[in-house]
């Protein structure tokens, strides 16, 4: 009963999305304003029933319930409860419920927290998200539907979650990433809805940037949950691949940036108006493509989900009509946007130009690479290529250093004009100091001096010394939420340069063969192999090894991996341990056995890796701190005048 | 409203960009997805396999056991939760339709697979053992279940990947064999 | 009008114009030339034994396992396996390292490597698929080429756990 109740509540929600769309639309036409009010009542009610529908196949799943196909593909009666739940969102069916389910919450968001915009703005936005939210519940209905069942004859027990993904990681990783990808709908419907008014102001610029920096806020948590997941859970100690999921999400993230960053100059100094627009229209088009890419079957990635090819023609097809409609808007209308104020090419105005367009070529260099092989195969009908982590650093990097660059400076700098050489007497000190304590402190740990790692390290120091010093000068006055939240992004940024930079440069690893007995030093520290061992999991048995490491004769740390074998998935998976640590982790992960006793061993000793993740997290936490700004409180108090006046 | 003012034309190259790529990405999609033309497969002969018998390891099966009718071959596994799910249709198919169907038993546990059809019931008229998957390989199988429809002379006419549901059936199958019925009866 | 602001904001405009052009272009090109540095191209069996394949140069070469030909050293972590089309055609294949976990006897793997003026692929990299029937579809187009069956799909109704998360695992050898 309870999957026919979800996939009803479904079918109802399609309906009201469809309402949403239309409904509104037809006030603004008509100047209506009973239909544009009715605008947030239907959005409430789009998202009371997408819950409804997660909650049903959260049920099924709890319940063991394996009539529903998708349950009986991705759980197992002797799964952890945890891992129930979480496995709604393990496949494509359920991640993309989940999916519609985040984009109905950020639409009733708009429609509960937008005191500031009239009524004509607010239906004209609702009624684009409304349209998508059509888009995305059709798709489920017709192409995927997580309810299917398989009557009469259904399996006694289901075929299980992959191992990979029966880990806290997969619990969070997901809907940060959706909260992200979809809360740039946000922008974007508002970037729509401004377009069909002709009009484009600073209001507009104001209204977006509380939405884009929290959905970007989103996509940077789940980005950096995924890198730290991928690095215990994968079991070889690596933390980016540049694959084509991973650039999936990536691409849409550096969009958004640049679009935070431009809505501020179009906010404060009316600039790059019709530019940020675009950005706008760009970076939710990012989101979709990822969608596709990875739900299509055109990439071939070890992320990817196996989808039957018609689901991505109708994403394909989505896109199409989404992106290519926004666009011809953009094409039309945005002539009549123009910017008044001028600047110079020393303001920050300048710096946030060279910033969006550093940003939009590392985008594309991104794109091309994780296009090529598909581009490739149909240029020369058929031949397979691979594009490599290589092409991606090699790009990447330097277009990234000289963002840093950028970076150093532009918080500093000013509107319309800044002097430059203020710049440099009054920085001087901590410019010229930032190698020497990079020096120092790898001379200190015992590392040896690699040029490029002093000089991004500088670079990082740079940064941090300049905000520190600036926030020194101001007697540690923050001046805005805002202020505080580009304070903790931009070391946030910082510090995961400098965990990149040691970790690459500095990381020692080994695959070794060892038996009971043997001792590997690496790093200084002496990894030594006590044993390995049989122990029973809940849903697996595993071979455990006992590692002791030792420095200079102290007892670090002791480790456990794991080598576990799944039954009912008939599956082996690689459980690393790790020893983590401020200033270096230490890695362990079981390879396979070889002859007697012995195992093949992956060992890590990985400096300042954990600055990488703590680096993003700070980023986050900035994006998240900007919504706190005095500006956008005035809204918390139209919550209220709403809530009493809410009709039913 | 005060649009349809003079188009700046440079405002279109964003249009203009995604325009290629969705051209670029929709050949992409058609390229890495021919199953959704037809089968290179269609009209050509059932490719010949010497396989062991499921039931009987002593026994090879080849072309020569199929019996000259119209047919199904079914490539399935214990392992493949679809399979289940299509298995009633094809037990229905094979009493009450009374068409045959053979079994390519598919990268499995000959045990695991034996005690299956037990538990399950046995549609099929025999099983071969095909754990190296040189017939799945030949008849270009990607996967568990599907299933082709094999005319008198042993001609591969349609290929479904995927379970066959009652709706498959008649939807797809049904008109296939019985358009080879037909012609053959003339 | 004044004459004076007039060019000045016209010389900003210009300025702009050709900072953008140039930095664009230097981007793209510079973009384009490491990307035809760095493409891996792949060559089946039957290639490399036809002497199609370019030695000692980075390439990936992929096939099925061969049952029975996967040899581990005793004393350290080299492994040595054939990859072969099903048919005639067959490499060796030499790795120093941790076989991913996914990677067995019978099923497709693809490797990225050198290939060694012995005909010995030398492989840096070995990556194996999750999912017992999924090949990957280079490999799949090797065996359908040697049987002489043409493009395979590369789609599968088979539901088998779909994963949003690696399904493959890498391995880096040293």
């Amino acid at each position: 009963m309870i999957p026919e109740f979800g996939h009803f509540a479904l079918i109802l929600a399609l309906g009201l999305s469809l309402a949403l769309a239309v409904l509104p639309a037809i006030g603004v036409v008509r100047q209506e304003t009973l239909l544009m009010h009715s605008a947030s009542s239907i959005a409430a009610g789009l998202f009371v029933f997408l819950l409804l529908s997660f909650f049903c196949l959260l049920t099924a799943f709890v319940q063991d319930d394996f009539s529903v196909t998708y349950v009986a593909n991705n759980s197992n009666s002797a799964l952890p409860i945890q891992y129930k739940a979480s496995a709604v969102w393990g496949a494509h069916e359920g991640s993309f419920l989940l999916w519609a389910l985040i984009m109905s919450g950020w639409t009733l968001a708009v429609a509960t927290f937008s005191g500031g915009l009239n009524l004509d703005m607010k239906a004209r936005v609702l009624s684009v998200m409304g349209a998508l939210s059509v888009g995305f519940i059709s798709y489920l209905l017709f192409a995927s539907n997580p309810f299917e069942r398989s009557l009469p004859f259904y399996p006694p027990d289901g075929a299980d979650l992959n191992p990979l993904l029966q880990d806290f990681g997969l619990i969070v990783h997901p809907p940060m990433l959706y909260m992200g990808y979809v809360g740039f709908a946000v922008p974007f419907s508002l970037a729509i809805a401004t377009l069909t008014t002709g009009r484009l102001d600073a209001a507009w610029a104001r209204w977006s940037r509380p939405w884009t920096n929290a959905a970007w806020a989103f996509l940077t948590v789940g980005i950096t949950l995924g890198s730290w997941w991928a690095y215990y859970e994968l079991g070889w100690g690596g933390w980016w691949f540049w694959d084509a999921v991973e650039n999936a999400s990536f691409m849409p993230w550096l969009m958004g940036t640049a679009l935070i960053h431009s809505l501020a100059a179009s906010e404060k100094r009316g600039v790059f108006k019709s530019w940020t627009v675009l950005l706008a229209i760009s970076t939710f088009s990012f989101s979709l493509l990822g969608a596709f890419l990875v739900r299509s079957g055109v990439l071939t990635s070890v992320h990817a989900f196996a989808v039957d090819p018609t689901r991505g023609l109708f994403i394909l097809i989505f896109l199409v009509f989404v992106i290519g409609g926004s666009l011809l808007l953009y094409a039309f209308k945005a002539s009549g946007i123009k910017s008044q104020a001028s600047y110079q090419w020393n303001s920050r105005e300048a710096m946030l130009l060279v910033n969006n367009l550093l940003l939009v070529v590392a985008t594309a260099a991104v794109l091309l690479g994780t296009l090529y092989p598909l581009l490739y195969e149909v240029l020369t009908d058929g031949r397979k290529i691979s594009v490599g982590p290589p092409y991606f650093n090699r790009v990447f990097v330097p277009i990234v250093t000289l963002l840093f660059l950028v970076m150093v400076v532009a918080p500093h700098s000013r509107w319309k004009k800044t002097s430059s050489n203020l710049l440099v007497r009054q920085h001087w000190p901590y410019l010229v100091a930032a190698p020497f304590v990079a020096i120092t402190i790898t001379l200190m740990m015992g590392l040896a001096l690699q040029w490029i790692a002093i000089g991004m390290e500088t670079l990082a120091l740079w940064i941090l010394f300049l905000l520190a010093r600036k926030w020194w000068l101001s007697e540690f006055r923050i001046s805005s939420a805002s202020y505080l939240g580009m304070l903790a992004s931009h070391s946030g940024i910082a510090m995961a340069i400098l965990g990149v930079v040691v970790t690459v440069y500095y990381s020692e690893g080994r695959d070794v063969r060892m038996a009971p007995g043997d001792v590997v030093t690496l790093s200084g520290y002496e990894f030594r192999l006590e044993g390995v061992s049989r122990v029973q999991g809940p849903n697996y048995v595993a071979d455990q090894a006992e590692f002791h490491i030792t420095k200079s004769d102290k007892e670090i740390a002791v480790l456990r991996p794991e080598k576990r074998y799944y039954s009912v998935a008939q599956n082996v998976m690689t459980e690393a341990d790790i020893d983590p640590g401020l200033f270096r982790d230490l890695y362990v992960a079981l390879g396979e056995p070889i002859g007697d006793s012995a195992w093949a061993v992956r060992l890590h000793v990985k400096p300042f890796v954990r600055w990488i993740w703590f680096g993003g997290l700070l980023v986050a936490l900035g994006g998240f701190i900007t919504l706190l700004d005095r500006r956008y409180r005035r809204i918390t108090k139209t919550v209220g005048k709403l809530v009493a006046g809410v009709p039913a | 409203m005060s649009d349809k003012m003079t188009l700046n034309k440079s405002l279109l190259i964003p249009l203009g960009v995604f325009s290629l790529l969705v051209l670029f990405l929709a050949l992409g999609f058609q390229l890495k997805n021919p199953h959704l033309l037809p089968s290179a497969l269609i009209n050509k002969p059932f490719p010949e396999f010497q396989l062991k018998d499921l039931h009987d390891s002593e026994k090879i099966r080849t072309l020569k056991d199929f019996s000259g009718e119209v047919a199904l071959a079914n490539v399935w596994g214990t392992w493949c939760p679809n399979c289940l799910i299509e298995h009633p249709e094809l037990l229905r198919i094979a009493t009450e339709e009374g068409i045959t169907i053979y079994g390519i038993n598919y990268n499995d546990d000959v045990d695991k697979a034996i005690a299956w059809l037990m538990r399950h019931e046995n549609p099929y008229e025999f099983s071969v053992v095909d754990n190296e998957g040189i017939l799945a390989i030949d008849l270009g199988v990607y996967g568990a279940p599907e299933t082709f429809v094999i005319d008198r002379q042993g001609v591969i006419q349609f290929r479904y990947v995927g379970p066959v549901t009652h709706a498959v059936w008649q939807e797809k199958l049904l008109p296939v064999i019985e358009h080879l019925r037909r012609s053959e009866s003339e | 009008m004044k004459f004076g602001k007039m060019k000045s904001h016209r010389r900003n405009r210009l300025l702009l114009v050709l900072f953008l052009v140039a930095t664009v272009g230097g981007a793209t090109t510079f973009t384009l030339l490491a990307l035809n540095e760095n493409i891996n191209l792949f060559y089946s069996p039957a290639q490399i034994n036809a002497g199609e394949a370019p030695i000692n140069r980075r390439i990936r070469a992929g096939g099925m396992v061969r049952e029975g030909s996967v040899k581990r050293s005793t004393s350290d972590l080299g492994v040595s396996f054939i990859i072969s089309d099903l048919k005639n055609a067959q490499v060796t294949v030499e790795f120093e390292g941790i076989l991913p976990d996914l990677f067995r006897e019978g099923q497709g793997v693809i490797t990225l490597g050198e290939l060694n003026s012995d005909g010995v692929f030398i492989a840096e990299e070995v990556l194996a698929k999750h999912d017992e029937n999924y090949m990957p579809p280079e490999v799949a187009d090797v065996i359908a080429d040697a049987h002489g069956e043409g493009q395979y799909s590369s789609g599968s109704y088979e539901a088998t756990p779909e994963d949003e998360m690696p399904e493959m695992k890498k391995v880096e050898g040293i």
